[in-house]
């Protein structure tokens, strides 16, 4: 394990960054609602008026004035973006960073299979993931205890579940790509993040376009289905899981007979 | 055993050709040396016989295993010293040599404590910090730390000052005496005089030449420097001339009467035949080659 050690070392600046900044946002967010909720008259008003924008966001069948309808729609936002740019940027730079930093020739050349690395590197960026969920799930629990509101358990474990496996999903794809890439891996993550948080707002706005859906994780995290059926969507998600694997798979593939020049 | 055999090792990158049906032994024990100016093919070679890279044809061995199917058993008795060794940023060298030997499953501390002190390398610094000659220190002590069996140099004096690359030798000198092999590969062909006993010359991607430096260094080629008047027009196997007030200094490969008898014809004051040193026979190897 001495590469996973290595690696949770080498990101443990870039982790607590974003930890600490999703878990201070979505914490700001629930520490708003009291006051939101206080003025639901004024806020629905101003969302209905919101036109595509608001099935965009979901915000047609979800009740703002409750803390679930609140914090599904704040927490797709926060976590969902957030929490899919650190997924993709883990990823993306987990392998290719050995050949634009030229490390290669160090790693590389100590008796380590590079099926080996690619699991250890694989593990680190899980390891990664969890623990930043795990950090945002309790302050976000914990600020809802703080303005006196009782924690809607299963709704909102369903809602970080869902966003645990969409950064999943993100991870595996930015994976395979990294396996590919020697330079320029920051902004192909990026991209790729981006690209899959608005393929899902297109899907939300037009009919035409919800198979889009099933080509961003975002598809299955739809805060609506979550909060008021109380599940994720199953074809979505394992459509989603499934392209994840394949870029694990395709690293898996690439990386061990990749030439390091 | 030979430590590295290499049997038609061809490697292309696209179309542009690495090395090329380059066949080399090297023997077990042995200190040899790899010669080649840039873009030669030695570090392709190295880059193969490590599994940085997948060769396009050919086979290799090292201690007699594939380098394609036993490249983690290989590695574990290869100690590697990249041109430019570079590292992970925020890392201090103690950090560094601590993974390297942890990632070879191997207690290094002691070894890598006694290194750092032959080498003046101070543990605690930051590498991000270090020169390129210190960097290129902390490379040495991860290749050497572990007591591997095969030391793969590539250009490893770069950037050394002139006690560290003698203590650099004496630390190789001490390790081959204790049985392992060190293969240098280096364009600075007074290393390879002093410090190996076998060389191999590569030139675009092919040995052409590969014996005991002792052997690589005779030949009929002659160092010749006259002081005086005489008239070598037209003198064939002449090479490097060059003029300096009243002497003139040139490479001689071709028959000795010819020269004499120009030598003799001419007003001589002073007179000077000898052998040339590895870099005049290195670039005889090349101009040969190149006729």
């Amino acid at each position: 394990m001495t590469i996973v050690k290595h690696e949770l070392r080498q990101g443990r600046t870039a982790f607590l960054i974003w930890t600490g900044a999703i878990s201070l946002l979505l914490a700001i967010c629930i520490f708003l609602f009291p006051e939101m909720k206080s003025q639901m008259d004024t806020v629905s008003e101003m969302f209905a008026s919101m036109g595509s924008f608001t099935a965009a966001f979901g915000m047609d069948r979800l009740n703002f004035g409750t803390l679930t309808g609140y914090y599904a729609i704040e927490c797709g936002n926060v976590l969902g973006l957030g929490g899919a740019f650190y997924a993709a940027l883990c990823a993306v730079e987990i392998l290719s960073k050995e050949e634009k930093a030229r490390t290669a020739d160090f790693l590389l050349t100590h008796p380590v299979s590079r099926v080996r690395i690619v699991s250890e590197k694989l593990l680190s960026v899980f390891l990664r993931i969890a623990a930043m969920n795990l950090v945002i799930y309790l302050v976000s629990a914990g600020s809802m205890l703080a303005i006196g509101e009782s924690v809607p358990w299963k709704q909102m474990s369903l809602l970080h579940l869902a966003y645990f496996l969409l950064q999943l999903e993100i991870a595996g794809v930015c994976f395979g790509l990294s396996a590919f890439l020697r330079r320029g891996s920051v902004g192909i993550g990026l991209g790729v993040a981006a690209l899959m948080y608005f393929m899902n707002l297109i899907a939300n706005i037009t009919k035409s376009a919800e198979f889009l859906k099933y080509f961003t994780p975002f598809g299955f995290c739809d805060g609506a289905t979550i909060v008021e059926d109380g599940r994720i969507d199953g074809a979505i998600l394992a459509a989603g899981l499934a392209l994840g694997a394949l870029g694990i798979l395709a690293a898996y593939l690439k990386y061990p007979k990749k030439d390091i020049a | 055993m030979e430590a590295i055999v290499t049997r038609k090792l061809t490697k292309y990158y696209g179309k542009n050709r690495g090395i090329e049906d380059l066949d080399l032994s090297v023997e077990d024990g042995g200190f040899f040396g790899f010669i080649g100016p840039n873009g030669a093919g030695k570090s392709t070679t190295i880059r193969s016989l490590l599994g940085l890279i997948t060769p396009t044809s050919g086979s290799a061995e090292v201690f007699g295993k594939d380098i394609l199917t036993e490249k983690t058993a290989i590695l574990a008795e290869t100690g590697y010293l990249p041109s430019e060794a570079l590292f992970y940023s925020g890392m201090r060298v103690r950090d560094a040599l601590k993974l390297s030997a942890d990632l070879r499953k191997k207690d290094c501390a002691k070894e890598a404590a006694q290194l750092c002190e032959r080498l003046k390398l101070d543990p605690a610094r930051k590498i991000d910090e270090l020169s390129f000659g210190n960097r290129k220190k902390v490379g040495i002590v991860c290749a050497l730390q572990s007591r591997p069996r095969l030391l793969i140099l590539d250009e490893p004096t770069g950037g050394l000052d002139p006690l560290i690359q003698h203590e650099f030798f004496e630390i190789l000198r001490e390790r081959n005496e204790e049985g392992a092999t060190v293969f240098l590969s280096s364009h600075v062909l007074s290393e390879i005089r002093r410090y190996c006993r076998r060389a191999a010359v590569i030139r675009e991607g092919r040995v052409i030449a590969c014996d005991s430096v002792e052997a690589l260094s005779r030949t009929s080629v002659r160092r010749v420097s006259v002081r005086g008047r005489v008239d070598l027009d037209g003198l064939d196997g002449l090479k490097d001339v060059v003029h300096a007030g009243d002497a003139v200094n040139f490479l001689y490969s071709g028959e000795m009467k010819p020269l004499l008898d120009r030598l003799a014809a001419g007003e001589i004051a002073d007179l000077n035949v000898s052998e040339p040193d590895l870099e005049e026979i290195f670039l005889h190897y090349y101009q040969k080659e190149e006729a």
